[in-house]
Order: structure tokens, then sequence, then C-alpha cells
């Protein structure tokens, strides 16, 4: 038997970082970094014979060359794209993963809040005390090749009991003219009794390259505090992504995630993994993914509840057209200390594509013994007789399958908090169709 | 206004319309009764645009345009409106989003601007009166949790709004009680003018005596086989399909 080695970016970065990975002050990093790569080193990049993976396949993306750390290229960006009409917001610009001073607004004036390339936040006390804390606890080897090797990324903090007034709207642009293999790390701490919204948009630049972009987001949402969390995914087909998201939330605070794909980036594999980590946390997780073309894009989720009288609450909706894939795994453990927990999980798709596919495999697991918690998973296509009856009124069969689109992604769209990010959101799925 | 001629349509190669003959002017009513199975429903849907429904021969024509090679929504801004037998429930699309889309498309095909909020909504108000139809339109999904009677006389009201040409009911009368009858039938009758036409499909002579037609057909095995006045279906009431079943298939027989 023959053992393939197509991996041709596992040994460039075996080559070009072995005993060489990027360094500064303080060292303690350099220690959480070596460690991480060993732990890469040894996993490697999964394949499909891992459960977590079974249906994402890497191997093509990561058989491929790229430029590491390549710098981001001179000039001006189109950043009409990642406009959200009527949003006020923070503006906050990356090129390739790497802050990009001038096309962000100037926040040092706001009372509270605190945005730093992440390279500029290693010596603050929250990040020594956070960083690596969480998403290295799972065993993602994307997250440990990220801890090991990025660069570049942001760095976001929200004092204690500061309101944000603003959201903070976070532009990731690919943009090399070669390509590219990205690593980007962000950090996140909303502090106790705080307030913060982010919203995040990933697109292309014209004339981008095709570029594999990994990020790693930890997220503290300290006791009391509020967090309302945006992905809006609109990047073009050579952009692709992989996401970690790692939530940990202290008692009594909030955190909710919209996490929106539309069609565009050839492949994304999203991980948002909430852990309650305390008492009376609740947590919500909303997904709308509206797929075309060839696209193939993969939400895992996990919410943890690791203690008493937590509520969670997750509903994702998926729309496939064309050959398009979509992949949903909601995974929910309710910890032997986590009694009187309310969790709650859906999970519909809508097939429009005749050749389009669906795995979604909603998995709880339950230890404690005084739960509440529900799932529903369906699938179905579009309602015939929904679309005739709507045309015999004379609405058009374009408008009629709108009507319909929207109808099916309703329970999620609903809850937006932000009508801003609403209307843009439900405006892209009229686009997408 | 509606000139059907050598109307032949099938579903799944099973011929249910063989040879069917219409004419409707404007101002006219006309009821259409038959036997199960006699394919009443079918030149609704036909005539609506059903897809599932092939016209293998035939003509159809609305006020000289070929409707047959017309898709469902012009059809339907063209003036026909086909009152559903089961009118489907759509979950997240609001009733009065759907109305003002409806109405919208419809006037954007004859060149006329959309309506401005307020018109639209005076004219659902004003419509939703004249039908009779009281039910709670706004933040509801559309015929969701809605009665069978509740659904029957959302499509009158919706006949209302959209003021077709041509009006088929149907089977409008099926599940309704004595009350919500009247109801649809006032409605119909409100809406009954010189300039538009209704073709009411029915079972039953009972929905007649309230909207009383100018003509009956008798449709059996895909035919007009009789056409008379009202007088017809009260004929049809005491005597039964079995005696047009029996002198049809007779007269076949010669």
């Amino acid at each position: 038997m023959i053992t393939q080695v197509s991996d041709s970016l596992y040994s460039q970065l075996i080559k070009t970082y072995g005993g060489n990975l990027p360094s500064a002050e303080p060292r303690s990093l350099d220690e959480i970094r070596k460690q991480a790569f060993e732990r890469f080193k040894s996993t490697g990049f999964p394949t499909v014979k891992n459960e977590d993976w079974k249906y994402t396949n890497i191997q093509p993306l990561v058989s491929q060359h790229y430029e590491l750390d390549a710098e981001p290229p001179l000039g001006a960006f189109d950043l009409d794209k990642a406009n959200l009409p009527q949003l006020e917001a923070y503006r906050v610009v990356l090129i390739d993963g790497k802050y990009h001073a001038g096309l962000s607004d100037d926040v040092s004036g706001v009372p509270g809040l605190t945005i730093l390339p992440i390279d500029q936040a290693f010596e603050r006390l929250c990040f020594a005390k956070y960083f690596a804390e969480f998403a290295d606890k799972t065993d993602n080897p994307f997250v440990a090749l990220n801890t090991a090797l990025f660069t570049s990324g942001l760095f976001i903090e929200a004092g204690k009991n500061s309101q944000v007034q603003k959201p903070i709207h976070i532009i990731h642009v690919s943009a090399a003219r070669q390509p590219v293999f990205n690593q980007v790390r962000n950090l996140y701490v909303v502090g106790a009794f705080a307030e913060a919204e982010i919203v995040e948009s990933f697109v292309t630049d014209d004339g981008a390259e095709r570029s594999l972009n990994n990020l790693v987001t930890e997220i503290v949402v300290r006791e009391g505090a509020k967090m309302q969390h945006y992905y809006l995914q609109t990047a073009a087909s050579q952009s692709n992504y992989l996401n970690h998201t790692e939530i940990h939330q202290e008692k009594h605070s909030l955190y909710n995630n919209y996490n929106c794909t539309f069609p565009g980036p050839a492949f994304v594999r999203n991980n948002i993994n909430v852990r309650l980590g305390d008492m009376e946390v609740e947590s919500h997780l909303y997904g709308v993914t509206l797929t075309a073309g060839n696209q193939f894009v993969d939400n895992h989720t996990i919410v943890d509840h690791l203690r008493p009288h937590c509520e969670s609450y997750e509903w994702y909706k998926n729309i496939t057209q064309d050959t398009s894939t979509a992949v949903f795994n909601g995974k929910i453990f309710v910890r032997t200390d986590a009694q009187k927990t309310n969790a709650f999980q859906q999970n519909n798709n809508m097939l429009i594509g005749e050749k389009s596919a669906v795995y979604t495999k909603p998995q709880l697991e339950i230890f404690a013994d005084d739960v509440k918690c529900s799932h529903g998973c369906t699938i179905g296509q579009f309602d015939n007789e929904a679309l005739f009856y709507l045309q015999a009124r004379g609405i058009s069969e374009a408008q009629a399958r709108i009507l319909l689109v929207h109808a099916f992604a309703f329970d999620v769209t609903s809850r937006f908090a932000n009508t801003a990010v609403r209307e843009y959101v439900e405006h892209l799925v009229e686009e997408g169709l | 206004m509606l000139r059907i001629k050598n109307l032949h349509a099938s579903i799944d190669n099973k011929e249910i319309l063989k040879g069917l003959d219409l004419e409707v002017k404007a101002g006219e009513v006309h009821a259409i009764m038959g036997p199960n199975g006699s394919g009443k429903s079918t030149l609704g849907n036909v005539l609506a645009g059903r897809d599932a429904y092939e016209v293998t021969a035939g003509e159809v024509w609305l006020d000289g345009k070929d409707l047959l090679e017309l898709s469902p929504e012009d059809r339907a801004r063209e003036g026909v409106f086909l009152a559903f037998q089961y009118p489907v429930e759509i979950p997240g699309v609001s009733n009065i989003n759907f109305l003002k889309t409806a109405l919208n498309e419809i006037r954007a095909y004859k060149g006329l601007p959309p309506l401005e909020a307020r018109e639209f909504l005076n004219r659902v108000k004003e419509k939703q009166k004249l039908v009779e139809f009281d039910a709670k339109l706004a933040n509801r999904s559309l015929n969701e949790g809605f009665s069978g009677g509740e659904k029957k006389r959302n499509e009158i009201f919706q006949l209302a709004m959209l003021e077709p040409k041509l009006g088929i009911l149907d089977e409008t009368d099926s599940g309704l009680d004595i009350d919500a009858l009247r109801i649809v039938a006032r409605g119909v009758n409100q809406l009954r003018s010189s300039n538009n036409a209704f073709i009411v499909i029915t079972h039953y002579q009972r929905l007649l005596e309230y909207i009383v037609p100018d003509f009956v057909h008798v449709l059996y095995k895909g035919r007009i086989v009789r056409s008379g006045t009202k007088e017809l279906a009260l004929e049809l009431e005491e005597k039964g399909y079995d005696w047009i079943k029996d002198t049809v298939d007779a007269e076949g027989a010669v």
C-alpha cells in the first residue's frame, strides 16, 4: 500500500518554519508557538477519515503551493463590496489579515474601546491572560498551525462597563496578487458589563489571486457583558476560508452570532464554538447559508453547556443551488454540572439545485439529568404548489422564488438585532438567487 | 371575452378534457357543473396555466390574446384569476407583502406605477369591507392558521384587490358552512360588473342560489354535454347526475 503524500503545503511549512518560528517579545509567546507547532507537526492536515472533516476534503487546497507571509499589495482597494448601506460603524480594514491604518477609522478617542493590530497587543495583560487559552484546547489542527505561525490580526477590547456607541465593522480583504496562505489571529475581549457589536465582512479585491485564509478568533465575553457578532461572507471564488471562532462566556453574559454565507468563495469552513463557562449565560447562534455554483460551505458549531441555568438557541438555514454543497454539524454538550440547561437547535435545508447536496448532523451529548433540550432538522425543496399559487396572482417566477426563499430564511433573518445588517442580508439573498 | 375551442388536455398522459367549447362574454356568469372526475377542476387549472396539465389540442382566447401561449403570471396579469379549491399556506410570506407584490407586478405589466403605501392600505381596507373579510392580515403569513372558510374568503378578497377580467371559482363552496357561503356569494355579487365575467365551478346547486348564473353547463367525460339557464341546475339537483350520464351515454351508444 502506498501512502500518498500530497500535502505540499505541509512540507513547505515544516521546511520553512521548523526551528524558525516567528518571534517577538514576550518570550512566553515563543513557547506557546513552539508547542502549537509540534502539535500541528504531529497531526498534519486533517483528512476525511477524521469525523470532523468527513465531508470536507481539504486535500485539494493544501496540496497547492502558496506564498507564506506575503506582503499585501500596495495601492487602492475598492471597499464598496463590503459597504453596508445605513450601517454607521467604526471601520477597520485588514488587507490579507494586515491592519491598514489608512483605510481604518481612528478610534483612539472612543471611550473604552481599544483596537490594535494583534502584534502590538502582546504586552497587554488581557492578551497574556486569554491568548491561546481557549481555541488551542480544541483539536483543530488549523488552530495549532495558526497559533504557531500567525503574524497579523486584530486585538479588540471593550473596557469594563463601556458601551461602544457604534458597531465595529471589520472588513477582511483578500487582495494578494500571488497565491497566498494567510494566517490571521484575532482576540476580542468584551469587559465586564460592557456592550459591543462587531460586524465582519469578507471580500475579495478585484485582481486578487487564489488564497487560503486560516483565521482564528478568540472571544471572551466577561461577566454581564453583551456581544452581537455578525459574519458576512461575500468573498469571490478564488478566496478560501478556514474560520475558527472560539467564544468563552462568563456569568450573566450574552453572545449572539449571526453567520451568513453567500455565493462566492469556493470553500468555507466555519467552526464556531461557544463555551458557556458560568451560570446564567445566554448564547444564540444563527446561520443563513445560500450557496451557488460549485461552492462548498461547512458550518461546524459546538455549544458547550458547562454550568447550570444557561440557555442556548441555535437556528441554521441552508439553501443550496446548482451543484453546491452545504454541511451543518451542530454539537451540543450538556455537562454533568449543567443542570437546568435549556438548549434548542434547529437546522432547515432547502435544496434548490437538483444536483446540490446537504450533509447535516445534529449531535447532542447530555450528561445532566434535569435539562430541556430540543432539536430538529428538515430537508426539503421548493414547494411547487406555493410557486404556482404566487404565479397565479401575477407574481413572476423569479420574484416568487425570492419570496419563498425569504420566507424560508425568515425564522433566522427576523432575529437579527441590527436592522441595517438584516436589510443588507435580505438584499444579498435576493442577489444570490 | 373568453373563447375556448375544442380544448383537449391531459395529465400524466391521461386525457381529461376531450374537446371542450365555451364562450363567455363580459358581464356574464357561467356555472360549470358535473359529476366527480368530469374535468371541472382541470378546466380551471388549465386556464390558470398549471404546468402539470398538458394541452394537446384546441385554443383559448382571452380578448384576442392566445392564453395558452402565456405563463401563469402573464395570464394573471391579463386578467385571469383562479380562486383555488385548496388555497396554499405559505409561512413567512406576509399577506400584505404578497398582495402588494402581486398588485404592483400586475400594474407594472399594464404600465402603471406602483401604488403608494397609503393608497394600497386604503384599498385593502375598502375591499376587506366589500367582501366582508375581517381577518387581521397585518403581520400574518399568507393563509397560515386560517380556517378553511377564511382561506376561501381570502381568495375572494384577493380577487377584489386584483380586479381581474375573468374570475374562476374552483369549488369555492366546498367546505363552507351556510353562513360563510352567503358571505362569499355576497362578495362575488358585489364584484360583478359589465366589464368582468365569472366561471363558477361547483358540484352543487346550492351556491347558485346565491350567485345566480346566466348560463349553466354540464361537464361530463371532458366535454360540455348540456347547456342551459339556471333552471338546468335545478333539474340536475332534482334528477341527479345519473340522469345526465344515462342520457349522454345512451346518445353515445347510438
